[in-house]
């Protein structure tokens, strides 16, 4: 097993260079960085698709052409995507990166928001309408309570997506952990290169685990199930 | 060249087929043969895994538990440590696109068999069956439906992944894309973009096909109860 051993070497020199932990190309600063740009762009998918998806749902129109979109989206090849709006727009500012980070990151919290309120049981809703709640009330204190795990799944998957995208995108320029390993593999740099792998895939690791623990947090017990009401 | 740069359409002719690995045709095989595979191999680890943690439930939890953690993995850093192990072949981009796969397959087969309603199994306890008998001839026919939507979300999700491999120069029709960038010139990056998802199409719809031959009496109920 050679590559287990030079894969060590790899890490101990990477993690192990005083010099990869300061300055603008510093992990802290690439961490920062990386970190920065993947809660732009879900927060940007969040504001765009969670509203999106809660009047669709609640209304019940348009609901084919979300799924449609959704499947669709997930064909878009995201190399492909980033090097077209960077051609477009040229690479003078982040937004060239950020807009395909957005566009892909819409579709699965649109698609799970969406699922999400039309799955909620009928008779639910209509016992929230007899109670004497209205459209909104209904929405806000019922629909969305129940529809939160599904919510946040689609938040998750769309923070898995941005994380990726966001490495890719250090192709195009963009910064970020993804430099590590762009550059590195530009320059054969094989420390780098596993050494920023690594700690990308630590971050992701880190961002599944944020959202475990959010999902823990602000679902309610009643609908996990975690309370057993008889 | 002669005059000014060549329309989408003159830029394709062009390249289309010129004989060298970076021509439209070769890139467009290596991409099929690049997506198919994980999709054949994470089916064909999958199912027996997934009968496993249906049959012994225990088994889910942890199983479903990783396959949520190999999941979140991003691709690109996955390829480059997969080079030390694999170097710079196409292996590298398909084994972990089968895991990817295996990750969304799994909970689809066991979906799928939780499906199967308990009188129908017992029916078939009843009526004599082995249990072998009654997995390939009862359980497995009707959670076909479940494992079918699955395979798709991963032919779809393998078909659009292949082209990141293109940055370690393993992409099929990413290659285009990292062309495009080099010597910045947009036919390439449409061209690759539309045959991505021309692909993706295929293959989806390709799936579906194969769900309503297989499974033929998930329409005809349907079209009953309407």
């Amino acid at each position: 097993m050679s590559w287990v051993t030079a894969f060590l070497g790899w890490l101990a020199e990477f993690f192990g260079d005083g010099a990869n932990w300061t300055g603008s190309d510093g992990i802290p600063a690439r961490l920062l960085e990386h970190l920065e740009f993947s809660a732009l762009a879900l927060a940007l998918a969040v504001l765009v698709a969670v509203p999106l998806g809660l009047a669709i749902g609640h209304t019940g129109r348009g609901g084919m052409l979300v799924v449609v979109a959704a499947n669709l989206a997930r064909a878009l090849p995201t190399l492909g995507l980033l090097v077209m709006f960077v051609l477009l727009l040229g690479a003078s500012s982040i937004w060239p990166v950020i807009i395909p980070l957005v566009l892909l990151a819409v579709p699965p919290i649109l698609v799970n928001t969406y699922e999400g309120i039309k799955g909620v049981d009928p008779e639910l809703r209509d016992a929230a309408y007899g109670m004497g709640l209205r459209g909104g009330q209904v929405l806000g204190r019922v629909l969305v309570p129940v529809a939160l795990p599904l919510i946040l799944l689609g938040c998750r998957l769309s923070a898995i997506q941005v994380v990726a995208t966001t490495t890719v995108a250090a192709y195009t320029g963009l910064g970020g952990l993804g430099r590590y390993v762009i550059d590195g593999f530009a320059t054969k740099d094989y420390a780098s290169v596993v050494g920023g792998s690594v700690l990308i895939v630590l971050f992701a690791l880190f961002v599944q685990a944020v959202f475990a623990l959010v999902q823990r947090v602000t679902v309610s017990p009643g609908v996990s199930r975690r309370l057993n009401i008889r | 060249m002669g005059d000014g740069p060549p329309s989408l359409w003159e830029w394709f002719g062009r390249n289309w087929d010129t004989g060298r690995a970076d021509s439209i045709r070769t890139l467009l095989t290596d991409h099929v043969t690049m997506s198919l595979v994980p999709v054949v191999l994470a089916l064909v680890v999958a199912l027996p895994l997934g009968l496993a943690c249906a049959r012994w439930r225990w088994l889910y939890q942890p199983t479903s538990g990783l396959m949520n953690v190999v999941y979140a993995l991003p691709s690109l850093p996955v390829f480059m440590l997969m080079i030390s192990v694999t170097g710079l072949s196409q292996t590298t981009v398909i084994v972990p696109l089968a895991f990817y796969g295996v990750a969304v397959l799994i909970p689809a087969v066991v979906d799928g068999l939780d499906s199967v309603p308990d009188h129908v199994r017992q029916s078939a306890v009843a009526m004599g069956f082995t249990p072998l008998r009654r997995l390939l001839a009862v359980e497995l026919p009707i959670a076909a439906p479940v494992v079918l939507a699955g395979l798709r979300v991963v032919a779809v999700s393998s078909i659009s992944l292949v082209s990141v491999g293109a940055l370690i120069g393993q992409g099929g029709l990413g290659g285009l894309f990292t062309r495009a960038y080099q010597n910045p010139f947009m036919p390439p990056v449409i061209v690759g973009i539309v045959l991505v998802v021309a692909l993706a199409l295929v293959a989806d719809g390709l799936l579906v096909l194969a769900q309503r031959l297989l499974t033929p009496w998930v329409r005809a109920r349907k079209e009953a109860a309407s």
